[in-house]
């Protein structure tokens, strides 16, 4: 037995003894470049797509200039699966491994990922394994233009699904009940009691084609796989990959600043009470804890973007303090990010942490802007909203076929970039393949109409 | 709990997913130069090391496009550390031009270079373009004699035994004669065939005679003083592409690099478009001189001769009829004599220079002489397809 596995070992029932509450956990050491490819792709075995080719260069570029070290990656799941760096010091990944424990507590407890588990499984990375392979599968037959036609779109829109729906959903129903008759107006009622011959009751309304959408539909990758006309089946399954793979990074996107403080919380208090841990190793996991937890680069004074391990930690800090960690199991369960901040970090918290927000104006100069609480939990949450995308419905099915899509710009504030709508546009025409439609509003505030 | 090591997995090394990721990036990149090519190459220096048979290209990474919202006036983000409100935490950019443009975004970008062959850039054009191949002349005294492999005998060289035959022959024999090997009743299964002088089969070689396949291609280039910088850039141009034109079509070829200005010279490839000089201009002394490289090492009845002149189309007044001879002779010999004028606008100046004139001319005496005229790098590309479309056509 390995050292690692020893203190693993202990690590673990100490955890259990402190109440952590988790599925096991698979842990694997894995060289650097697989944990290179997992921060680029998400996952360790994803679909091949040429924009990963990208962001692979970006992340080898950022971790030659040392920006970036990755010291584990976890993916929820029963049983989940850690991946722990196997260039870190026995240190580094004693401290890892507390806070996997963590983040397996959190991922088994919080509703939002207990409801994704129960939707789709616990084995996301055997899944997106899977799809990878079809996908393999379907570039041998049908060709890599067509299948990456497909991804470009689907990609594109991974951030377009309604989290508030089922994972599997049906097609809307074909058919509704006809609206009644509109009730009579008090003319008409008197009309009706005039004598004469008397009109024939109307037949009671039927069923009648239902409008597709019935309402603004969201779920915009679960909308074209289904109704698309000229899709074929391997390119709808695609879709749906693309869009269940999404649904397992939401919880993961929506929690951050909670789960990595929550596991940034456990990993500090595991270490600090597991006293079989030799001096030296318990001082050089604290020294990889601080480097991990601290809000700016060291020798800078101010940060233009808040580090979530330190603000999730300071809070969760905060709430075991003050409520006690029953309540802060509670809140683990209930809440994510928007629920997190907006309660949870109050102006004391803020004011301790030194949190701002700042306004970059056009010219560079960026000054701080306010310190009111308000402002700085919008500002934090601002890029989450959503997922991180703008509100685009699909609007209306024509009967030739067009699709319509709305961008909800009340809500957003503020119109589409036009140029990088127009891609997408032209992505999503060459699945639909018929004329698709955006509407969205310009500078100006006037609708503008993009088509392809 | 269980922690695996990574020495259970040792092929995780193995993956490359991201690699495979970005070559089919860079493909896609390579896609996307080909189809703005043409003015790709309008605005790098292809010429400038001649031997070079790459040329780097820098392009941007591909954008996979995203919905997102447009750039808001005034972005706002959260930050932390101190500062107090109305704190400036990065000074702006000096006043002017720069303002309304949306800060940083060309920051930090990384670019990189793509590695082009100017042969495979060649293939596309040629595809782009829809140029015909070269064909060459076809006269009894170009032809050369060659051996060509043709049939078989029983009686030849040892060196030409062809042993694949030869033991077709000697199974077929032993089929007929009932010992086939494999044969369910054979008991000789395991013993060699044996082979008899009737057997053998030897190649046979005949002499065919087949077109030369070796071009020689002149280009000759007026650097007297009125022809500037550009119009030798232009000039150059021209020729680089109609000298890659013809290294398609044609196994081996040889060039030769002359200017002129009022007497005429012979250079290498690196200083020829270098050179200029002052004074007047004599066409004639060019063209003799071409047809003395002609008459001493590029015998046109044994090479496919190609002659280029690029020139401003002003010549000396007397030397007209001395030019006229001259050229006619050369496009007498060559499969194909191309001028092309340089400077000017097309359009505001009419075709009447002397050469201008003395080309056409021959041109319509039935010889294959093609003229263009070429004021901008656009015309390059006009001027090559003419080229090779006349020349294609005059076959």
């Amino acid at each position: 037995m390995t050292e690692l596995e020893d203190y693993a070992e202990r690590i673990e029932s100490l955890a259990r003894r402190l109440g952590l509450d988790y599925y096991p956990v698979d842990f694997e050491l894995a060289p650097e470049s697989l944990m290179t490819e997992i921060a680029v792709y998400g996952l360790p075995v994803r679909m091949p797509h040429w924009s990963f080719g990208v962001r692979y260069i970006h992340q080898l570029v950022r971790q030659s200039m040392g920006h970036s070290k990755i010291f584990e990656v976890m993916f929820p799941g029963d049983p989940c699966r850690a991946f722990l760096m196997d260039g870190n010091s026995l240190a580094e990944n004693t401290l890892v491994t507390a806070h996997v424990l963590g983040h397996a507590d959190f991922a088994k407890n919080n509703q939002l990922f207990a409801r994704f588990h129960a939707m789709a499984g616990g084995n996301i990375v055997e899944t997106a394994a899977a799809h990878a392979h079809r996908i393999q599968l379907a570039i041998e037959s049908h060709g890599v233009e067509r299948v990456e036609s497909i991804l470009d779109a689907a990609l594109a829109l991974e951030s377009h699904i309604d989290v508030g729906a089922e994972l599997h959903r049906a097609r809307y129903p074909e058919f509704v009940e006809q609206k009644e008759a509109p009730t009579d107006t008090a003319f008409q009622a008197r009309f009706r009691q005039l004598p004469g011959i008397e009109e024939p009751k109307s037949a009671k309304p039927g069923l009648v084609r239902a409008p597709i959408p019935p309402h603004a539909e969201y779920d915009l990758l679960w909308f074209i796989a289904n109704y698309a006309a000229e899709l074929e089946q391997w390119e709808r399954d695609i879709f749906l990959m693309v869009r269940s793979e999404s649904f397992y990074f939401y919880p993961v996107f929506a929690c951050q600043i909670m789960n990595e403080g929550w596991a940034s919380y456990w990993h500090a208090r595991l270490l600090r009470e597991a006293e079989f841990l030799p001096q030296p190793l318990y001082l050089s996991a604290i020294k990889a804890h601080s480097d991990v937890v601290r809000p700016f680069a060291s020798g800078q004074q101010t940060a233009l973007a808040i580090n979530p391990y330190h603000l999730g930690f300071t809070i969760w800090e905060r709430i075991v303090e003050k409520h006690g960690i029953e309540r802060a199991r509670e809140v683990r369960r209930d809440e994510d990010d928007f629920g997190f901040i907006r309660n949870w970090l109050d102006e004391e918290l803020a004011k301790q942490a030194g949190l701002f927000v700042y306004e970059a104006r056009p010219g560079d100069e960026i000054r701080v802007a306010t310190k009111d609480i308000g402002a700085i939990r919008e500002a934090i949450l601002a890029p989450k909203f959503n997922f991180g995308a703008p509100r685009v419905a699909a609007a209306e099915l024509k009967h030739d076929g067009s699709l319509t899509l709305a961008h909800d710009h009340p809500s957003d504030g503020r119109g589409l970039d036009v140029t990088r709508a127009k891609r997408v546009l032209d992505y999503v025409h060459r699945v639909w393949r018929r004329p698709v439609r955006l509407t969205t509003v310009n500078e100006r505030n006037e609708t503008v109409e993009l088509t392809a | 709990m269980t922690v695996r090591l990574a020495a259970e997995t040792p092929w995780y090394d193995l993956f490359s997913r991201g690699a495979r990721d970005w070559l089919r990036h860079n493909e896609k990149v390579r896609e996307a130069v080909k189809e703005t090519l043409p003015e790709l190459l309008a605005s790098s220096d292809l010429m400038t090391r001649p031997g070079n048979r790459t040329v780097a290209v820098p392009v941007k990474f591909l954008e996979h496009a995203r919905l997102r919202l447009a750039d808001a006036q005034v972005q706002q983000g959260a930050g932390q550390g101190k500062g107090e409100p109305g704190d400036i935490l990065q000074p702006g950019r000096e006043e002017g031009g720069e303002a309304g443009q949306a800060g940083g975004t060309g920051d930090g970008e990384i670019r990189f270079v793509v590695e082009l062959k100017v042969d495979e850039i060649v293939d596309w054009l040629w595809e782009e373009l829809k140029l015909p191949e070269l064909k060459p002349k076809r006269t009894a005294s170009m032809d050369q004699a060659e051996y060509v492999r043709e049939g078989w005998d029983k009686r030849g060289a040892r060196s030409r035994l062809d042993r694949r035959r030869t033991m077709k022959e000697a199974v077929k024999r032993h089929a007929i004669q009932g010992n086939a090997p494999g044969s369910a009743d054979s008991t000789a299964d395991e013993e060699p065939i044996s082979l008899v002088n009737e057997d053998l089969r030897f190649r046979q070689l005949v002499r065919r005679p087949s077109p030369a396949t070796s071009a020689a291609v002149i280009f000759a280039l007026d650097v007297s003083g009125s022809m500037d910088e550009a119009q030798r850039r232009l000039a150059k141009h021209f020729f680089f592409f109609a000298l890659q034109g013809i290294r398609r079509q044609y196994a081996k070829v040889e060039t030769v690099f002359l200017a002129h200005a009022a007497q005429a010279w012979e250079f290498d490839e690196s200083q020829f478009f270098q050179a200029s000089s002052s004074g007047g201009t004599v066409t004639s002394t060019v063209a003799r001189l071409a047809l003395d490289i002609m008459g001493t090492r590029y015998d046109p009845s044994r090479y496919n001769v190609y002659f280029f002149y690029a020139s401003d189309g002003e010549n000396a007044a007397e030397d007209r009829d001395e030019a006229r001879n001259s050229l006619t002779e050369i496009a007498r010999l060559v499969n194909y004599t191309g001028y092309c004028e340089t400077g000017g606008v097309a359009t505001f100046r009419p075709r009447d220079t002397q050469l201008a004139e003395l080309f056409t001319e021959l041109k319509g005496s039935g010889l294959a002489v093609g003229t263009s005229h070429i004021a901008s790098q656009d015309d390059v590309w006009k001027a090559i397809r003419e080229f090779f479309s006349q020349q294609a056509a005059s076959d």
